[in-house]
Parts: structure tokens; C-alpha cells; sequence
């Protein structure tokens, strides 16, 4: 059990390029953190130099109140789970678990007995005389994990653990990583490139871009308050819809229509030396089918925005609908911030096209018009040029 | 990872540089030692007059000796000799190779029993499968010259004995040739040419436009291979004919020179022209062909 | 796919003519090797007599015991030498980052191309003026010289094929660099050095042109060349049968480490070849 503390810890190549810059984070005693990013972002960097594979240039990292940059990774009793699990294929997995007490010379019998204890926890004794060619990638991803915890480390570091997995695996392995964690209470350092893996597990998230920290904070602050735009279009499945708007003396003008402006949102501009060209976000799931909302008699209906648009296409997943839809006159968003959120996936047409997501009652259909309601109150404003979230501190929280 | 400190990144990478040289330096002396100060010497000797049976007239006499050996007949007739024998053995070998790679590689039982088999020929020692090669040629005692009309010698004849020169060569090399071959194959996405029958290609269309396009990479580096052994060859002439009938390839002539002659200065003089003749051959495949050798792409 | 009796016997027929083009001239030889002197002129595939006296007479024979002797010593030293230096060098280039590294593959590459007559000459003259002329180092210096890229490269490539997290991985669970090395790396590598080792010993077990270039008596020269030097026990017999025990003794060997490792071999020799 420890407490990890990173600084100012930064990571600088010889040839110049900064893959981490000076990095503060104070990882609490058992604490599950994620460091989540786009590829290039410097999350698997940061997680090496915990680990000790990578040398840290500059700041201080502390495990427990004490430095340990000089240490070899083997004098920081720190567990890590590789990416391509980095089995030892001449290894049985049994000598794979065990192999960590082997090396710390722990005695026979009490070693039989931790590699048993953890073979039952993650449901490998039927395979403990295997090697690791003869596994299934969810067997080997537990092997791994039963070496990784063999030896009650202080932390686990763990690199994409999951990302070698299929969709439904990977679910699954999610679920176990985070029982798992709970029951052990041991401080945990994850590293995934998936936004999804990062919501569900983590207790923080650390969001990371090109080796600066974007925010740190719990899944929930990240998704509700998030700092600026690239975090904003990086939390959140699908992701947030972004249009320009104008500042008017009446509120917003956008291509959706006139969205008046709440008092909170007016001071937070003053506060910003009241731009006039600002970028809207707004999430999917703020977005609701008109006919519905109207059918069902919703309170407060009357302070809703209505616009209209064309239903491109219609995703029915069942429990709900995630309907594309397209605006006519347009004016699309050039920001490398978001360029870098969406990695490339950003639509390059002139017409702004939005993503809804609706209940699974809507009776909306693909190819036809229909009419979306929001609430003023749930739209985020960006400053265009930096892409800082203006509206961090008064967005509603639910 | 313990040495780290604050500033001991480029600390760590000059270590890691000099770890290379270090780990790298016995391997380099030694291909430096046996190869390098040989090539220089052996430009020395063929600027000289030095035949170990007159020591006396030994002396520097320029560029005399390329010109000897560039005007003589016998240099040409092997040169010529050994050109043939190398563009005929590495047609055929490559044909041959291609059919027992894709043996190899598709045939539905026996796999493991016929790739060892075909290793055989390769693992023989190169001189005892010329004795075999001869023995079966030579008239009286061979199963092949049994079945040729009586009186035939085929190995006194100057083609007949090119044709067995060219025939133990190909039968002992073809196997590596396969081996290549089968690697190239492998390459090959199953996928690819199953979308190709599924867009109508016949099999041979499939072979010709979609296995051999994505094999030319290991056809050029295997043919480039084999040319530059083929061009050497020694060992087969020299049990089969040594160099009867005008069978002799460079090597022969310039071993017999050197051996039977002891004549340093012409004997160097060959051992130069043979080396640039080489580096030619491997210039032709790597900048005309765009062959790829291994290790200079872009892998680590 | 359901296999047809007729692609069976297809595929059977086609096997059946690549092992007799292995196979043949081997058994050839072979045949030869048991027959007496006085049917051996008699143009048989197979022996009608069957006899070993050809075997005892070469095994009777001091120079071609002595020439064994030679090629098992200097292949084996040659080979041990090769290894040792060029797995350094293999490691270097596969798990290191330094300059000069593409320089070192490119010579390599170029020695392993370099015609062994263009050495021949020059090599003769400078073993006869220090002194290695005929002798075993004589032989050894250019068999590593020549067995040193094929051991690079074959072995770079399996060095690359060792998966790098490993190491890292036992780091992390506790090894010491060298533990690491020791538990981790040598187990992996030595298959890789083992294939790579019997490759190189082939090259040095098959040379003749140096053996007979460098040596002048039964001191150094190796079982290929002695064989090149059979007479028959006396002027009047022929050596055939003699050559031919011989050619199937110094054969053994190397197929005996063709059937045991036909596996590896195989991506040994292919691996650095086709993977550029």
C-alpha cells in the first residue's frame, strides 16, 4: 500500500522532444487512477518512469514519502501488467506467478500456497501446468494479472491491459479489474487510450495530451466540468457536438437557432472580456425528440430550445437511439484542439452535422425531418483561440 | 536503470553506444583482419610482376598484369564459362525451387517428411555430391552414363560436361532456393487470393497476379544470393572436370594459377577482377532490380 | 476442404518425385560405397555384392582419420569462436541503439557475398610469411570470417523475435539485469544460438577451396579436400569405392543434424533472408 507522488516529473529525449512535461499528481493509498490520452500523449512514458523502465529528467518521484527515481525498478515493489501480458513463453503459469517469488526468494511451500490462493481468485487453477502458448487471451490477461498480484506489491501498474482483448472480453475483464481492485485496496496506475475504460474504472482520471496534463479529476467532474475543449471532446461516447455562435445582445446566435444566454453563463463571459465568437458544446444526450417531449408533458418544456433537422441516419442500439443529423447553412469548426480529441475522425465537410441521442421510444425515422429540444442550461461555451472551457464553473451538475 | 540520475539520459545513451562498439569490435576485427587487409594486399600484388618460381623478377609493373590477364583467352573462355553457369543454374534453380516451394508449402500430407528430405541435398558436403555426380556419369561405372549409348564419355566433352557441371550445381543448391522461396509464400495473405478466386482468377491467374507480384521481394533477394554463389563456384568443376574441356570457371583459373603457376602477381590480379565482377552483380541487383537486402530496410 | 481420394493420389505422385530427386543421387553414392572392387565398374544402381571393406580401408587410412580429426576440430573451434563473437555482435544490433550498426550489417552482408577465391591468393602469401600456412589457425581465421554473417544475421533476427516486455516485465517482477538475462533472455535465445550454431558449423564442415589452398599436408587439411587426395591403397586400384565410403561418412553428420533440427534450420536459413 502506498502513496505515490509525481514532482514536477518530466520526461525529456535527448533530441529534444519533451514526451512528459513537469507532471504534479498525488496518488492517494489505494487509489485507482487512470492516465488516459491519445496515442503520443506521454500516458505510457509517465507509467514507466513510475515503474523505473524509463529514466525520469527532471522532478521527483516519491513512493511513500521517499525518492525513488535512482531506484531500479526491482527496489520499488511495484507490480506492473504489460499490454502484451509478457508472459515467459518457456514458463508453465504456474512458474509464471510464482516467478516474482522465485526471485525474491520466498520460501517453497509458502510460495505453492500464494501462487494456489491467487490461481482460485482469478479462476486459473484448471490451467496452472499450461504454458502460456496453449492459453486464450482472457487466460493469459489473468495469468498476467495472478503475477502481477502474487506478491502484494505496493502498486500495480497496468498498460492497456486490455486493449489485446475482444469487445466482450474486455467488458468482462473490466468488471473483474474493478472487483479486484476494490477487494485488494491496492493503489493502481492504468493506462488505456479508451475514454470508456477510463469513465468506468478509475476512482481519477488524468487526462493527458501531448505530455501536458489537460485535467485531473473524477470521471464525473471530467465529463460535467470539463477544462477545455479537448477534454471536453474526449470524455463521453458519442462525442460532444460542437457549433460557432456569436455572442448578441440576447444570447447566442447559431445555426440552430437563438439560444438565450442563463445569468451565470452571462458572467462567466464578462469574466472572459466577453468574446464575441465563442464555441458551443452541447452533449448528444442533451438532445431530446421534440414529439416526445411534447406527448409526454414535460415540466418546464417551455424554457427548451427547439430547432429542426434532417435524420441522415438512425442507429437503433435498443435501449436507445442515436440519431445524425445534418444542418443545411453551415460554417464548420477548425480547431486543433478538437482535431486532436476526435484523432482524425473529425467530419472535414462544410455542413455541421450533429449527433443526438434520443429514447428508445422516439417514433423518429431515418431520412425524414424532425424537431430536437434542449435545455439552455446544459450547453458548455469555449473560448475558439485556446479552447478553455468558459463555462467550467457554472455548467449545472444534475 | 540504476545508474539514472538527474541528467543521465544522454549519460545512458553514450553508454549504450559504447556497449555497441564494444560488443560489436571482436566481430569487426576479425572480418577486418582476414578480409580487409587481404583486399588491399591482394591490389598490391596485382600491380606487381611475382612469381614465387623467380622471386628475383619480382617488381612493380603498374597495371601490366590486368592487361595480361584481360587480353588472354583463357580468361575470357572462363569468364564466359562461369557467366553461363551461373545464369543457367539460377533459371533452373529458381523454376525448380518455385515448384518444390509450393510443394512444400500446399502439400496435404507428408509436410514435415518432405522438408527435411529436400534439406538433404543442401546439408551434403559439396565435394562428396560431385563424387556421386561423377561416378554416375563416368562410363563402366555410372547408372546415368549406362543409359547413354555405348563409348559416350560425357564428361570429356566440353557441353555434356557444362550440362553436369550445371546439374550438380542445381541439384545441390535448389533446396535453399526452395527454402527462400517457401518463406515468400508464406508472405502471401490466403486472404488475398481468396478475394482474387472470388473475383473470378483462375489458378495460374492467382499465382501469376497475386502470389508472385507479393513474392518478388524474396525472388529478387534469393536470386541475388544464388547469382553471387553461382558466380563462385569451385568445388563442382573441381571434382567433376577440373577444368578439362575448357570447363573452368574464374575460381578454377585462379586457383591453378596460384596453385599449380605460384604466380602471385597474375593469381591477385584475377582475385581482384573476380571481386569487382561481384560487387557488379550485386550493384545490377540492388540499384537496377531494387532488390532489398536484408537488414537495410527500415526494421530497428 | 474435403480431401479427395484423386488429390491424394496426386499429391502423393508429386511427393513422391521431389524425395526422389532428394534422395537419388544420395542413395547413389551410398550404393556405391558398399560395392566390391570387382563389381564396382558394373554400372548397378544397386550393389550385387555387398561389402564394408571400403569403409574399414578408409578408416585404416591415417590421412583421411587425420583429415576427420581436422574438420571436427577446426569446424567445432571455428564454429565456438563464430558463436561467441557473433552473438555479441547480434545482440548489440537487434537490442541497441548506436551508430555504425547499419555499417556493421552492410559488411557483413558483403563478406557473406565476397567470392572466397578473391581471398585465396592474398591469404596464401600472408599465411606463408607468418607462419599459419598448414595449420589449424590457418583454417579457423577465415571459416569465422566467413560463418561470422550468417551468425549475425540469423541471429539478430532471432534476438529481434524475443519480445522486448519480457525483459522489462521481469524487472518489474523483481530480476536484477542479469537475472533478467539469465532467466529470461538465454532460455529464449538459445534455440536461436543452438539453429544458428549448426548453420554455421555446415559452413565450415562444407569449405574445400580453403582447405586446399591453405594447407599442404595432412597437418590441417580438412576430410574434404583429404578425399580430393585418394590414390586407392595401391597404383593399380581405382578409389572409387574408397572416395565414395569417404563422401558418405563426412555426409552423416550433417544429415543426422538435418533430421534432428529440420525445423529449426529451416527458419534459420530463411530468416534473415526474407524478412529484410
Amino acid at each position: 500500500m502506498a502513496e505515490i507522488v509525481l514532482d514536477g516529473v518530466g520526461k525529456r529525449f535527448p533530441d529534444g522532444t519533451v514526451a512528459v512535461h513537469d507532471m504534479d499528481l498525488t496518488i492517494a493509498d489505494g487509489e485507482f487512477i487512470i492516465l488516459v490520452g491519445p496515442s503520443g500523449c506521454g500516458k505510457s512514458t509517465t507509467l514507466n518512469m513510475i515503474a523505473g523502465l524509463e529514466d525520469i529528467t527532471t522532478g521527483e518521484l516519491r513512493i511513500d514519502g521517499e525518492r525513488v527515481n535512482e531506484r531500479a525498478p526491482r527496489d520499488r515493489d511495484i507490480a506492473m501488467v504489460f499490454q502484451s501480458y509478457a508472459l515467459y513463453p518457456h514458463m508453465t503459469v504456474r512458474e509464471n506467478i510464482g516467478f516474482p517469488l522465485r526471485l525474491a526468494k520466498v520460501d517453497k511451500a509458502e510460495a505453492d500456497k500464494k501462487v494456489a490462493e491467487v490461481s482460485q481468485l482469478l479462476d486459473l487453477d484448471e490451467l496452472l501446468d499450461r504454458r502460456p502458448a496453449n492459453l486464450s487471451g482472457g487466460q493469459r490477461q489473468r495469468v498476467a494479472m495472478g503475477r502481477a498480484i502474487v506478491r502484494d506489491p505496493k502498486a500495480f501498474l497496468m498498460d492497456e491491459p486490455l486493449s489485446n482483448l475482444d469487445a466482450k472480453l474486455r467488458v468482462q475483464m473490466r468488471t473483474m479489474i474493478s472487483r479486484l481492485q476494490n477487494r485488494l485496496g491496492t493503489t493502481t496506475v492504468y493506462v488505456t487510450h479508451d475514454q470508456t475504460e477510463a469513465m468506468t474504472l478509475g476512482d481519477r482520471i488524468v487526462l493527458m495530451r501531448k505530455g501536458v496534463v489537460q485535467q485531473v479529476g473524477s470521471p464525473e467532474d471530467l465529463y460535467e466540468h470539463p477544462h477545455n475543449l479537448f477534454v471536453a471532446g474526449f470524455i463521453g461516447s458519442p462525442s460532444m457536438n460542437f457549433l460557432p455562435a456569436r455572442v448578441t445582445g440576447d444570447g447566442l446566435d447559431t445555426v440552430i437557432g437563438a439560444i438565450p444566454l442563463l445569468d451565470r453563463m452571462r458572467v462567466a463571459l464578462s469574466e472572459h472580456g466577453d468574446p464575441t465568437e465563442v464555441i458551443l458544446g452541447i452533449r448528444p444526450e442533451a438532445f431530446a425528440d421534440a414529439q416526445l417531449v411534447r406527448d409526454r408533458g414535460v415540466q418546464d418544456q417551455d424554457r427548451y430550445c427547439t430547432f429542426g433537422g434532417h435524420v441522415d441516419v438512425l442507429e437503433s442500439l435498443g435501449a436507445e437511439k442515436f440519431a445524425y443529423i445534418s444542418l443545411d447553412e453551415a460554417g464548420a469548426i477548425q480547431s486543433e484542439h478538437l482535431a486532436e480529441a476526435f484523432q482524425g475522425n473529425l467530419a472535414s465537410s462544410k455542413e455541421v452535422q450533429l449527433v443526438a441521442r434520443l429514447d428508445a421510444q422516439s417514433r423518429v425515422r431515418e431520412g425524414e425531418d424532425m424537431d430536437l429540444d434542449f435545455d439552455p442550461a446544459d450547453i458548455h461555451l469555449f473560448e475558439p483561440d485556446s479552447g478553455l472551457n468558459i463555462t467550467e464553473n457554472v455548467a449545472r451538475t444534475p | 536503470m540504476s545508474k539514472a540520475k538527474a541528467a543521465a539520459v544522454s549519460e545512458g545513451r553514450r553508454a549504450e553506444r559504447r556497449l555497441g562498439w564494444w560488443l560489436c569490435a571482436p566481430a569487426a576485427l576479425v572480418m577486418l583482419l582476414v578480409t580487409g587487409w587481404p583486399i588491399v594486399y591482394s591490389v598490391l600484388l596485382s600491380l606487381q610482376r611475382y612469381d614465387l618460381r623467380f622471386p628475383a623478377d619480382k617488381a612493380w609493373i603498374g597495371l601490366t598484369n590486368y592487361g595480361t590477364v584481360l587480353t588472354s583467352g583463357f580468361w575470357w573462355q572462363a569468364f564466359g564459362v562461369t557467366l553461363l553457369i551461373t545464369v543457367a543454374s539460377v533459371l533452373l534453380e529458381l523454376v525448380l525451387g518455385m515448384a518444390i516451394a509450393v510443394v512444400m508449402y500446399r502439400t496435404i500430407m507428408g509436410r514435415g517428411l518432405i522438408r527435411t528430405v529436400v534439406l538433404i541435398p543442401y546439408g551434403i558436403v559439396t565435394v562428396a555430391a560431385a563424387y556421386g555426380w561423377k561416378y554416375a556419369w563416368t562410363p563402366g561405372t555410372g547408372w546415368l552414363a549406362g543409359m547413354l549409348p555405348d563409348g559416350t564419355a560425357p564428361l570429356t566433352q566440353h557441353w555434356p560436361a557444362i550440362g553436369i557441371i550445371i546439374l550438380a550445381e542445381v541439384w545441390k543448391t535448389t533446396p535453399f532456393m526452395a527454402l527462400l522461396l517457401m518463406a515468400g509464400l508464406a508472405l502471401v495473405p490466403e486472404d488475398a487470393l481468396k478475394a482474387a478466386s472470388m473475383d473470378g482468377a483462375s489458378a495460374w491467374q492467382r499465382f501469376r497476379m497475386i502470389t508472385l507480384p507479393l513474392m518478388k521481394p524474396a525472388i529478387l533477394a534469393a536470386l541475388l544470393f544464388r547469382s553471387l554463389d553461382a558466380f563462385r563456384i569451385f568445388d563442382n568443376i573441381y571434382v567433376l572436370t577440373n577444368g578439362a574441356q575448357n570447363t573452368s570457371s574464374v575460381s578454377v583459373i585462379a586457383y591453378h594459377n596460384l596453385i599449380g603457376g605460384l604466380n602471385l602477381g597474375i593469381g591477385s590480379t584475377m582475385s581482384v577482377l573476380i571481386f569487382i565482377a561481384v560487387a557488379i552483380i550485386a550493384f545490377v541487383f540492388v540499384k537496377v532490380l531494387g532488390t532489398s537486402t536484408p537488414g537495410s530496410g527500415g526494421r530497428r | 476442404m474435403a480431401v479427395t481420394g484423386a488429390q491424394k493420389g496426386r499429391w502423393g505422385l508429386i511427393n513422391l518425385l521431389v524425395l526422389l530427386y532428394a534422395l537419388v543421387p544420395v542413395v547413389w553414392i551410398a550404393s556405391l560405397s558398399f560395392k566390391t572392387p570387382a563389381s564396382i565398374t558394373d554400372g548397378s544402381f544397386v550393389p550385387h555384392q555387398w561389402t564394408l571393406d571400403n569403409y574399414k580401408g578408409i578408416f585404416r587410412n591415417d590421412d583421411f582419420t587425420r583429415g576427420l580429426v581436422n574438420s571436427i576440430g577446426i569446424g567445432l573451434i571455428s564454429t565456438l569462436i563464430a558463436i561467441v563473437i557473433g552473438t555479441m555482435a547480434a545482440y548489440a544490433i537487434a537490442r541497441l541503439d548506436f551508430p555504425g550498426k547499419s555499417l556493421m550489417l552492410g559488411v557483413s552482408l558483403l563478406i557473406a557475398m565476397f567470392p572466397q577465391i578473391s581471398l585465396v591468393t592474398p591469404l596464401f602469401q600472408i599465411e606463408r610469411s607468418i607462419g599459419l600456412f598448414n595449420t589449424w589457425p590457418g583454417l579457423i581465421l577465415p571459416y569465422i570470417t566467413f560463418a561470422l554473417p550468417l551468425t549475425i544475421y540469423t541471429l539478430s533476427t532471432f534476438f529481434k523475435e524475443i519480445p522486448w516486455d519480457l525483459e522489462k516485465a521481469a524487472k518489474m517482477d523483481g530480476a536484477t539485469a542479469f537475472q533478467a538475462f539469465r532467466m529470461v533472455i538465454v532460455p529464449l535465445a538459445t534455440p536461436g544460438v543452438v539453429t544458428t550454431a549448426i548453420l554455421a558449423f555446415i559452413v565450415c564442415w562444407n569449405d574445400f577451396l580453403f582447405s586446399i589452398s591453405l594447407t599442404s599436408s595432412s597437418a590441417a587439411r580438412t576430410a574434404p579436400a583429404t578425399i580430393s587426395f585418394f590414390t586407392g591403397s595401391s597404383q593399380f586400384e581405382d578409389p572409387t569405392g574408397s572416395i565414395a565410403a569417404a563422401a558418405v561418412v563426412i555426409t552423416i553428420p550433417i544429415v543426422i543434424f538435418v533430421l534432428l533440427f529440420q525445423r529449426r534450420i529451416v527458419s534459420g536459413l530463411t530468416s534473415g533472408a526474407v524478412k529484410g
